[in-house]
């Protein structure tokens, strides 16, 4: 069974939902980077999202487009964020791990050998915003080989004629997009959830986790309610922004302050009463 | 006349071994183009390539299109003689394609025209927009005030400032013009950001790309809108000279005007196609736009093609004099017509663009934008090496009002 599968097989006998935090690599340097890493499974992360860092974020809202531009600055590149989860595993083998970004520095660093890095430095699935279905084949083989999950996007523009096809070579889990538009911005509301969700759940047996949005405790604990887990980037990144100094340099309490906030996420979803 | 290509093309001489057939079922040139988008707008990229592909076969569709190119436009554009400049130059025979002399000053407004019509076909009641040099957007500022449809166009805060003229054009014509501060502030980075309003906005919203890049239909549609341009140039020439050119010279940015021109010559060998990218400082000095000749593959924007970038597949920063130019990408076809070598792709620097655009006003009378100037530098590098009977066609796709500012400024003089 992939970390991935078992992690949420776990949280199924919990009876509970997930909380995915995401961190941009490299953001603001690679020392806090890390910090940050180490400490997110014991402030409550089930599963952690790295965002690699790219210069046209075209999906990503102000918040993680400045984040990607710290990390650049800090000397990040798809290598040194796959070294970054190597260093990671030394002291946790459950937390899965999945890399966010999009498709040229995969392409740049070639699609097999990255698979395979990925793979043996303990990678567990990839979200590439710009691989849709229809061009997934660039990667899927490379990535099956090495057991990798590649986790596909539902959006809401997504219809029903077309989620199969989406889904197709999915594994690990469903990403549902909740909103149209860039990340960090507004958020859906509890009935666009409701109403998308099952829609979802009729063509597959995959956990589902809802991201683009998701910025509070009660709104994370709102989601698992519907969904199996809830991601949250931009709100994690915003307080990170906020504990820099005036040169964007990290202060003493930036892991602490970002650490804070996942364990307040965490007990919103911990606390969430789940439908059976 | 102005007849939109079909997919087996419209000249009638191109059967399985032509040039002109692509793109393939999934949007590729050879190895380039694609649709690399995020699943929110996978479904508006399907669903504009079946409204295009029922447009484009439709003859109320190409009459409205005509009409507009015609009456509107002012098409066909004239083909110019420049006897002056070929004998101050020596050597061949140089003609220009008069894409200057359309209605807001450029080639831009073949594709506007063609896309706002589809747009409205489609009942989208918004329109977005990005631009380099402000040509693009004025044409679809100007389009959009046509038809009363709203209008906001992304703009780079460096381009804001060196192309002042445009950007108050675009708002006398009742656009929104939005400057963009990311990243260098260019063109790359104003399509970054209409690509996220496109994702925010997708039930209402047209993006009109303005060039043969981005997610596949546009590289098709977009070259398919201004292939209009080498269909009359051909067609004049054979009036005035009997036959077709030695050579067809056009400028490379993202590569709309080059296409139009070209794509209508692919499958006669005997014309020589030469695409001019902008060397900026130099093409070793690391700012320069030539993405064909100092780039490698990549995906950007959407689309598979030759890309500006590091080690690592980080987009690097492109520069030009031109903001037209000033991009680190190219559309796949071209890139495709570069593998193949069907095309040949060479550099001007800024110099060079810069001496050929005053030779250009001074021989001939007209000042010409600084990207066909582009074109011109190298014109002015090859005539001399030709007779006087072989023919050089470039296309004139712009006029420099919005550069005399930036020319005055380069030139050390004061306005």
């Amino acid at each position: 069974m992939t970390r991935i599968a078992a992690r949420f097989a776990s949280l199924r006998r919990a009876g509970r939902g997930g909380l995915i935090p995401f961190l941009e690599a490299y953001d603001p340097d690679a020392e806090t980077s890390a910090a940050l890493l180490a400490g997110l499974p014991e402030a409550g992360a089930d599963l952690i999202e790295i965002g690699v860092p790219f210069t046209d974020p075209m999906a990503d809202g102000p918040i993680i487009q400045a984040a990607g531009r710290r990390a650049l600055n800090a000397g990040a590149t798809l290598r040194r964020t796959l070294a970054m989860v190597r260093d990671f595993r030394r002291t946790d083998a459950d937390t899965p791990i999945i890399l966010m970004g999009y498709l040229n520095p995969i392409l740049s660093y070639g699609p097999e050998p990255f698979a395979r890095d990925a793979a043996a430095c303990g990678v567990d699935g990839l979200i590439v915003v710009d691989l849709p279905a229809e061009e997934a084949d660039l990667l899927l083989p490379h990535a099956k080989a090495n057991l990798l999950d590649v986790i596909r996007l539902v959006a809401p523009t997504t219809d029903d004629a077309r989620l199969p096809k989406v889904l197709e070579g999915s594994s690990g889990f469903v990403y549902y997009v909740s909103i149209t538009g860039i990340t960090g911005t507004r958020s859906a509301t509890t009935a666009e959830l409701a109403a998308n969700i099952p829609r979802i759940r009729r063509i597959t047996d995959l956990p589902i986790a809802v991201g683009f949005g998701v910025k509070t405790p009660v709104q994370a604990a709102e989601v698992v309610q519907i969904a199996d887990a809830a991601v949250v980037a931009s709100s994690l990144i915003a307080t990170l922004a906020a504990s820099l100094d005036a040169k964007g340099r990290a202060g003493s309490g930036t892991v602490a302050r970002v650490l804070g906030d996942v364990r307040a996420l965490a007990a919103g979803v911990r606390g969430a009463r789940v439908a059976a | 006349m102005n007849e939109i290509p079909n997919d087996v093309a419209s000249t009638g001489s191109s059967g399985s071994n032509s040039l002109r057939n692509g793109p393939d079922a999934r949007g590729r040139f050879g190895a380039y183009g694609g649709r690399f988008v995020a699943e929110t707008l996978m479904p508006l990229i399907l669903a504009l390539e079946r409204a295009y592909d029922e447009a484009r076969r439709d003859p109320a569709f190409r009459e409205e299109l005509d009409y507009h190119l015609e009456h509107y436009v002012g098409r066909p554009s004239p083909l110019w003689h420049a006897a002056r400049l070929s004998r101050a130059l020596g050597g061949a025979r140089i003609y220009f394609k008069r894409d200057e002399l359309n209605h807001t000053g450029a080639h831009k407004i073949n594709n506007c025209i063609g896309q706002i019509l589809l747009a409205r076909r489609m009942a989208k009641t918004r329109i977005i927009a990005e631009t380099g040099a402000g040509q693009h957007g004025v044409a679809t500022a100007t389009v959009c005030a046509l038809f009363g449809l709203p209008c906001t166009v992304y703009m780079g805060t460096t381009d804001v400032e060196r192309q002042k003229p445009n950007v108050f054009r675009m708002k006398l014509l009742g656009a929104e013009v939005r400057p963009v501060s990311a990243g260098a502030g260019t063109l790359k980075d104003a399509m970054n950001e209409a690509l996220r309003d496109w994702v925010a906005n997708v039930r209402d919203t047209y993006y009109l790309i303005g060039t043969v890049a981005g997610p596949h239909p546009y590289p098709m549609m977009v070259r398919d809108f201004q292939s209009v341009i080498g269909e009359e140039a051909k067609a004049q020439l054979r009036a005035a000279e009997g036959r077709l050119p030695d050579v067809a010279v056009a400028c490379i940015g993202g590569g709309s005007n080059a296409m139009g021109l070209f794509h209508p010559f692919l499958d006669d060998p005997s014309v020589r196609l030469i695409g001019v990218e902008a060397a900026g400082k130099g093409l070793d000095s690391g700012e320069h736009a030539a993405s064909l000749l100092r780039g490698r593959p990549g995906v950007l924007h959407g689309n598979c093609t030759y890309l500006l970038q590091d080690d690592d597949g980080q987009i690097l920063e492109a520069h030009s004099i031109s903001a037209g130019l000033d991009y680190p990408g190219i559309g796949p076809e071209h890139s495709w017509l570069h593998d193949i070598q069907r095309v040949e792709y060479v550099a001007a620097t800024d110099e060079e663009a810069l001496a050929a655009f005053q030779l250009c006003a001074k021989t001939e009378g007209i000042i010409p934008a600084l990207e066909p100037a582009h074109a011109l530098a190298h014109v002015a590098k090859i005539a001399p090496t030709m007779r006087a009977d072989e023919i050089i066609l470039m296309n004139l796709c712009g006029r420099g009002d919005k550069d005399i500012f930036a020319v005055a400024e380069r030139l050390g003089v004061t306005l």
